[in-house]
């Protein structure tokens, strides 16, 4: 085994990438060789160190060192400084972002805050403002006025469900753990979110991260409970800061620690960092990673609260499930119960991506339609195209078509679909938007995540890859959309964790509600939204084209000719099909077929 | 069993202890339910999802608390959503499984064709091959023809040696684990793990050297496809064309069963060779565990050195001989000289071996010399460990104490075992002079200085002042175990940790369970044989051998390991050896006999929990020797006029069998039986195919002890607490002291090409404190000198060992057979 004395964590999210960042990890790696340095240091793919505004960026560890705004060129003199010389190299470093909150404006129509009220609104850093907003005071009236049994009830006639993505009723689960004689229990806030281009629980842990302490303290004191632990990825470094400056004022204001509030109750919190891997969530592999273990998923049952930490009973929530708490002992079951549909209550935070003219974080209630979502709350299609597909649930989420956009949000419904709920990504896509290429994307994630314990995930996801991939390439042949639903359905039915059995839901679902763009590709070799590389072609439109040589001169293979003031062509043999030209062509000469 | 559990698979019922995993509850009905991952000895994992199977449990009315029961009367059942692994879901009442509907063959069928997609196909030139779990199944459970296109196969390197023994194949890993598990839950020495992640996976070795670990021969065996192969075997042959043979390993007390596959081989001109050594299942003894040495050191016999011919002492020489004119020689020599007779004897040999020369040394009434530097042979009858189920089963409630050895080194399969049953529950104490491998796993650990071994021995009698936290331990006790070992004591220290064991066992009242006893570690596999045929080891064996007239030595290189005894035997009259190599001590005989090695012939070997066990000719023997009994018996024949009846093996033991008590009853054909045994290791094709594993060849007998038959007996006193050394404080010398190195360089590993390149090298392992006072530090040099002549070892330190002592191993090199006073320079 090789030991690294560091770990460069690059940012390779879509953003990111579009900047260049994977040209900058390779020009990382070939330094890191010639400096001779590539088997003391390993580079990491990662997503969301930051927000990708100033992508390029990468996280070099132990250190923990932020550097963003990175080129090319930048690459030796950073390895050089950095790893030779061993000193920050400081014109990169990312500058500590200010605690007020811009990603979030005020709430936009149809949105109600509930987990997210006080993002924004109060300094994260300094626990008198969250207690000036009614904090701990849920924690008061709990060890005061209320018995473990009476919050375990209060929490489940709210109706609050898991927000990690399964939906298991959050104090069903404590009152499991409440039921195990001994002490030696364990409470741990899954603080991993792993999801690509999600960030609704980085935003509470950054801008309220009291609101999760308060809810974890409450579900501790319900479940009888002395020791907890936040599980907070590597990539959160503000995060993880932001949770260490609030248990240390929640410690000395005697909120955690010792006798809790004068109540006799004990309870205790420790921040312990992830180092990564997306299966790390799964909530199994985060206990082996918090043992110190490879972080592998095991089997269930036995359920965590039965054998969890250490092989003690544990309890694991989501961090929105925790911040939901306080608020419903304030308030009361009731009122949280008002809000929301039969089945789902209360609300749930979003990070919406894609091709919606407002991006960003949302809180709405459960039960609002997608269209909802989609037109109101996030005001419609960018630059007046047409909606294709939403994708929800992250990774291992389905896409729906426009047919399902009158769909109420809510667990069942979004099973029911052919999705899920997940942990509250949404993905929106326009006309432009290859489905087979969605798929793939996903599937392409998936099976770099899955960890290989077991055989279907390992090999599976990996084959379905391949026959996508030949699907994109125009290789397609007679048979493959039947291997392809089955081996979903194989997968589904035989993997170990979540991950290996959710992994397939994207390739199900745009299957069951796209498969006329998967016979395309297959039996006509075309791709309708014009996305698949090895089935589309650029033209020129002689009759258009000025000769204004623009797209010659930026064609990176020299595949266009022509005379100046002439009409220019595209050579197909050469054309690597990266449609520069179509971008820089000034009078829209440039067509794909 | 307390708590059993009745359920239906296959529609089958069939009833278990609780907590037993559904695939084990199948097995015993007969019912295969194909695994990868699980390994009857681990602990599941569920990782490669081949045992899926449709579970269905009876209904149970939330509100009322009672069973939901179908018109007809029977329990309703629900049956989950998803199938689940039967490898790690334990039986519950009223259970039915469904191992054998479409759903869970296809789901077996997917699993395969994962498996077989990424696999090289390779069977043609697998050492697996005809005994590989995923060759069988996949002829059981596979589709005839893929879905994938084979271009698309994922290719790894083939030949990865993960150290010198054991080479790795990445293409035909299934990434089950075994190997990972075993190595970090059963051997403690995780140096192989998992690297990468999803389809890039790969099994690799983290230590330097690679796979550091002196069981890693068992991943082998327990590796369901031909991933992991051994040096020794890999191309070595195929299965089917091997014969095997039972035999037993010879390099400890432990007794390991072991099978040798062999073979006749045009490239060893035709003789029959074995291709390689592989465990046989005895659950009391080695379960289905051998260590590296056991596995790879059987080269010795067929080493090119070996006597074919007796030799006799002519004008001074050593020249070949017929047999007749040796043993006519022998006879004429031991009748003129026979009145002062010593026979000198290891547990090399075996019972049978062992018992005609000490029949010669009474007819000749003479004295009959055990070589081992231990003591206690004699309290094991009376008081010995002899649970017939061994230590594989040991749990909670036993306390082991373990005193005064190294037990990694001396008995690694006991030092698993001990490991294991920590792990199930039992309370372990470590009594040593300096930290050894088991004090991790150990509820107190008890130091002495070297000399004081008896003194902290009992210390731990609960009534003791000084017994302490330990002290209370072995009061709660319901079983004692005590393994006493030769860690830093030659004989007479021996002697006193022996005492000190039988009184801590006296004083704990729990002699007579049969889950308590006494356990010697001895240094070799019969040494008990040869303490109950009636040798016994002796104080000054220099001084006894020179005053001999005649003298007799079998399984013995005395000279070779120690100056004085080569001196002594010069001493000596009249020498008869009997051997397979012309060691030192051949070189001083004035006969030598050609014996065989015990590959080549069948006999008994007694292990240190007195269990009785055969082994079987595996080879053939080399023309012009015979074995030990036999050649014994024929110089018996004349110089006493004994008639030669028993000339083979079974009636030797015969004949002991009527004249020694314990040994009453038994024949080859009693060790020979076996009864099931579980887990159920050997049948079909499951846990691991063809033809290992599998014991048809006995499991030998365990003998009774006075103790537990409550037979009258008498212990030794109590051994005095004195310590046994000198004051060491003002002496300019070092106290060195003995210990024992598994791969030393004794004539067996010697002869393992494979092993040799493991052995070590001499060490002096010290305190650094007295390193630096001699001014020395790790990885030097140093000059030891003993009776005048120097050494070289490298020095190697631990802040566990006392100073002012310098720890030395036995068999590289350097004789010492006690503790002795040594100059130790730069
Ligand atoms: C592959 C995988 C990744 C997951 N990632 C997360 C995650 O990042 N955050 C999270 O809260 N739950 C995640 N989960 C779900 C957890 O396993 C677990 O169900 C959840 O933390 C329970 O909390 P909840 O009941 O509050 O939802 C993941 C599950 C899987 C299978
Ligand atoms: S489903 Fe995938 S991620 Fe989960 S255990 Fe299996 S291989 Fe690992
Ligand atoms: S080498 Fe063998 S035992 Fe180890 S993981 Fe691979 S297949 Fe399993
Ligand atoms: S999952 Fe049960 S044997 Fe591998």
């Amino acid at each position: 085994m090789k030991y690294f004395r560091s770990h460069i964590l690059v940012c390779k999210d879509p953003d990111c990438i579009h900047k260049g960042a994977h040209e900058v990890m390779d020009a990382l790696q070939d330094e890191l060789v010639a400096e001779g340095l590539i088997n003391e240091i390993q580079v990491l793919e990662t997503s969301r160190i930051g927000n990708c505004w100033n992508g390029p960026e990468m996280m070099v560890y132990p250190e923990g060192i932020h550097y963003t705004n990175l080129t090319v060129d930048d690459i030796p003199y950073l390895v050089e400084e950095h790893f030779l010389k061993g000193r920050i190299a400081t014109r990169f470093v990312e500058p500590e972002k200010s605690v007020k909150d811009e990603e979030l404006g005020a709430p936009k129509s149809k949105e109600i805050r509930v987990v997210l009220r006080n993002c924004g609104k109060i300094d994260p850093e300094n626990i008198e403002d969250y207690i000036a907003e009614d904090g701990y005071a849920a924690l008061g009236k709990a060890l005061t006025e209320m018995s473990p049994t009476q919050v375990i009830e209060t929490v489940l006639a709210s109706g609050l469900r898991g927000r990690g993505g399964a939906g298991f009723p959050a104090a069903r689960k404590w009152s499991f753990v409440a039921a195990k004689q001994g002490s030696d229990k364990f409470l741990i806030c899954n603080a991993d979110e792993g999801d690509p281009g999600a960030f609704m629980n980085r935003r509470v842990l950054e801008s309220d991260p009291h609101a999760v302490l308060e809810g974890m303290i409450i579900a501790a004191y319900a479940a009888g409970i002395k020791q907890g632990y936040i599980y907070c990825r590597a990539e959160y470094p503000i995060a993880v800061k932001t949770l260490n400056i609030a248990i240390n004022q929640a410690r000395a204001m005697g909120l955690l620690g010792k006798d809790i509030l004068g109540s006799g109750f004990d309870f205790d919190l420790e921040v312990r960092m992830g180092a990564g891997a997306f299966v790390c969530g799964e909530e199994t592999a985060l206990m082996a990673s918090i043992e110190g273990k490879r972080g592998e998923p095991r089997p269930r049952p036995p359920f965590p609260a039965d054998s969890g930490l250490w092989g003690k009973p544990s309890n694991v929530n989501n961090v929105e499930t925790y911040a939901n708490v306080p608020q419903i002992i304030l308030k009361g079951a009731d009122w949280y119960a008002s809000m929301g549909n039969e089945k789902s209550k209360g609300t749930k935070t979003f990070a919406i991506a894609g091709d919606v003219n407002n991006t960003g974080l949302i809180e709405v209630p459960f039960g609002i339609s997608l269209r909802e979502i989609v037109f109101d709350v996030c005001g419609g299609i960018k630059d007046g195209k047409q909606f294709k597909a939403i994708q929800t649930g992250g990774p291992m989420g389905g896409c729906l078509p426009a047919s399902q956009l009158d769909l109420p949000m809510d667990y069942e419904s979004m099973t029911a679909a052919g999705s899920m709920m997940g942990s509250g990504g949404l993905i929106v896509m326009d006309e432009d938007t290859c489905m087979v290429d969605i798929a793939r994307f996903f599937m392409e994630f998936t099976q770099d995540e899955s960890c290989g314990k077991c055989t279907p995930c390992r090999v599976g996801t990996r084959r379905i890859l391949e026959i996508l991939n030949r699907i994109c390439e125009g290789k397609g042949r007679h048979g493959d959309i039947e291997t392809l639903e089955l081996l979903c359905k194989e997968i589904k039915s035989t993997s170990l964790c979540g991950l290996g059995q959710g992994a397939p839901t994207p390739v199900e679902s745009t299957l069951k509600h796209f498969r006329e763009e998967y016979e395309a590709h297959i039996f006509q070799k075309k791709c309708p939204a014009k996305v698949c590389k090895s089935l589309i072609s650029y033209e020129i439109q002689p009759d258009i084209c000025t000769g204004c040589t623009v797209c010659s001169r930026n064609c990176p293979v020299e595949a266009i000719n022509g005379e100046r003031r002439q009409a220019h062509k595209i050579d197909p043999d050469v054309c690597v099909r990266c449609g520069i030209c179509m971008q820089v062509c000034n009078f829209n000469a440039i067509i794909v077929n | 069993m307390a708590n059993e559990i009745t359920l239906t698979i296959d529609g089958k019922q069939v009833t278990v202890p609780a907590g037993t995993l559904i695939v084990d509850a199948a097995r015993e009905l007969g019912i295969d339910i194909p695994v990868f991952c699980y390994h009857p000895k681990m602990e599941p994992v569920g990782m490669c999802r081949m045992c899926l199977v449709e579970v269905g449990r009876p209904m149970v009315d939330r509100a009322t608390n009672q069973p939901v029961m179908e018109a007809d009367g029977t329990p309703k059942l629900q049956f989950g959503p998803k199938m689940e692994t039967a490898c790690t879901t334990p039986v519950s009442a009223g259970m039915v499984v469904i191992g054998m509907s479409d759903k869970v063959k296809a789901a077996r069928n997917d699993v395969l064709e994962f498996l077989l997609t990424s696999h090289p196909l390779d069977c043609p030139i697998c050492d697996k091959g005809g005994e590989c779990p995923l060759q069988n199944l996949t002829m059981g459970f596979g589709k005839g023809s893929s879905r994938f296109e084979f271009e698309d196969k994922q290719h790894n390197q083939k030949h990865v040696p993960l150290g010198e023994l054991i080479y790795l194949d990445r293409e035909r890993c299934i990434q089950c684990g075994r190997c990972v598990r075993f190595q970090k839950d059963l051997a403690d020495d995780p140096v192989i793990g998992f690297y990468q992640r999803g389809r890039n996976l790969v099994i690799d070795t983290s230590s330097e050297p690679g796979f550091d670990s002196i069981f890693s021969g068992n991943t082998t065996d327990i590796c369901p496809v031909g991933a992991l192969t051994t040096a020794d075997f890999r191309f070595g042959a195929r299965p089917w064309e091997l014969k095997s043979a039972a035999s037993l390993c010879n390099h400890c007390a432990v007794g390991c069963n072991l099978t040798y596959n062999t073979r006749r081989e045009a490239k060893s001109d035709g003789n029959v060779v074995i291709k390689r050594a592989m465990p046989r299942q005895n659950e009391a003894v080695n379960e289905i565990w051998l260590c590296d040495k056991g596995r790879f050191g059987y080269h010795f016999a067929e080493s090119h050195q070996r006597l074919e011919k007796p030799l006799i002492r002519k004008d001074g020489e050593l020249v070949e001989s017929t047999w007749d004119e040796a043993l006519d020689m022998a006879a004429k020599e031991l009748r003129a000289y026979g009145f002062r007779f010593v026979s000198l004897a290891s547990g090399r040999l075996s019972n049978e071996d062992l018992y005609e020369i000490k029949q010669l040394t009474e007819n000749l009434h003479g004295q009959a010399c055990l070589y081992s530097p231990m003591a206690g042979g004699d309290l094991t009858p009376l008081i010995g460990y002899a649970d017939p189920q061994g230590l594989s089963r040991v749990g909670k409630g036993t306390v082991i104490v373990v005193a005064a050895s190294n037990l990694h080194q001396e008995a690694p399969i006991w030092w698993m075992q001990v490991r294991a049953a920590v792990k199930r529950g039992a309370k372990l104490i470590v009594v040593n002079a300096r930290s050894t491998r088991l004090d991790k796993f150990a509820s107190a650990v008890v130091r002495y200085r070297f000399g004081r071994e008896a003194e902290a021995v009992l210390s731990l009698v609960p009534a003791a002042e000084t017994s302490g936290e330990s002290g209370k331990i072995i009061a709660a006790a319901e079983n004692l175990v005590v393994l006493y070992g030769s860690d830093g004591i030659g004989l007479e220290g021996s002697r006193q940790v022996a005492a000190a064991s039988a009184e801590l066992l006296r004083a704990s009242n729990l002699l007579g369970k049969p889950g308590s006893g006494l356990l010697p570690v001895w240094q070799r596999a019969n040494d008990q044989g040869a303490w109950d045929t009636g040798f016994t080891p002796v104080d000054d064996l220099a001084k006894v051998v020179s005053e001999a007239d005649g003298v007799l030595i079998a399984g013995a290189d005395p000279a070779g390991d120690h100056p004085a005894y080569a001196a002594a035997l010069k001493k000596a009259k009249f020498i008869i050896v009997q051997e397979q190599f012309l060691t030192k001590t051949a070189q001083l005989a004035d006969i030598v006999f050609p014996v065989q090695s015990m590959l080549e012939r069948d006999g008994s070997y007694t292990n240190g929990t007195r269990r009785v066990q055969r082994f079987m000719p595996v080879v053939e023997k080399l023309p012009g020797t015979r074995p030990d009994y036999l050649v014994t018996a024929q110089v018996r024949q004349k110089v006493v006029h004994s008639n030669l009846e028993f000339i083979s093996a079974a009636q030797v033991f015969m004949v002991l069998a009527a004249h020694l008590p314990d040994y009453q009853n038994l024949t080859y054909a009693t060790l020979m039986e076996t009864v099931p045994q579980h887990p159920i290791l050997g049948r079909s094709d499951v846990y691991y195919g063809g033809t290992s594993f599998e014991n048809r060849q006995g499991l030998g007998v365990q003998l009774g002890t006075a103790a537990n038959r409550r037979d009258k007996y008498s212990l030794p006193a109590a051994p005095s607490t004195q310590n046994q050394l000198p004051d060491l404080e003002h002496a300019e010398e070092l106290m060195a002291v003995p210990v024992a190195e598994l791969l030393d360089t004794g004539t067996i590993t010697q002869k393992s090409v494979l092993l040799g390149k493991r052995t070590s090298t001499p060490f002096a392992l010290m305190h650094p404190k007295t390193a630096q006072q001699k001014g020395l530090a790790a990885g030097d040099k140093a000059k030891i000198s003993l009776a005048g002549v120097t050494y070289q070892a490298v020095v190697r330190v631990d802040e566990s060992v006392p100073t002012l002592h310098v720890l030395l191993p036995r068999s590289l090199g350097i004789p010492l057979d006690k503790p002795v006073l040594v100059k130790v320079i730069q």
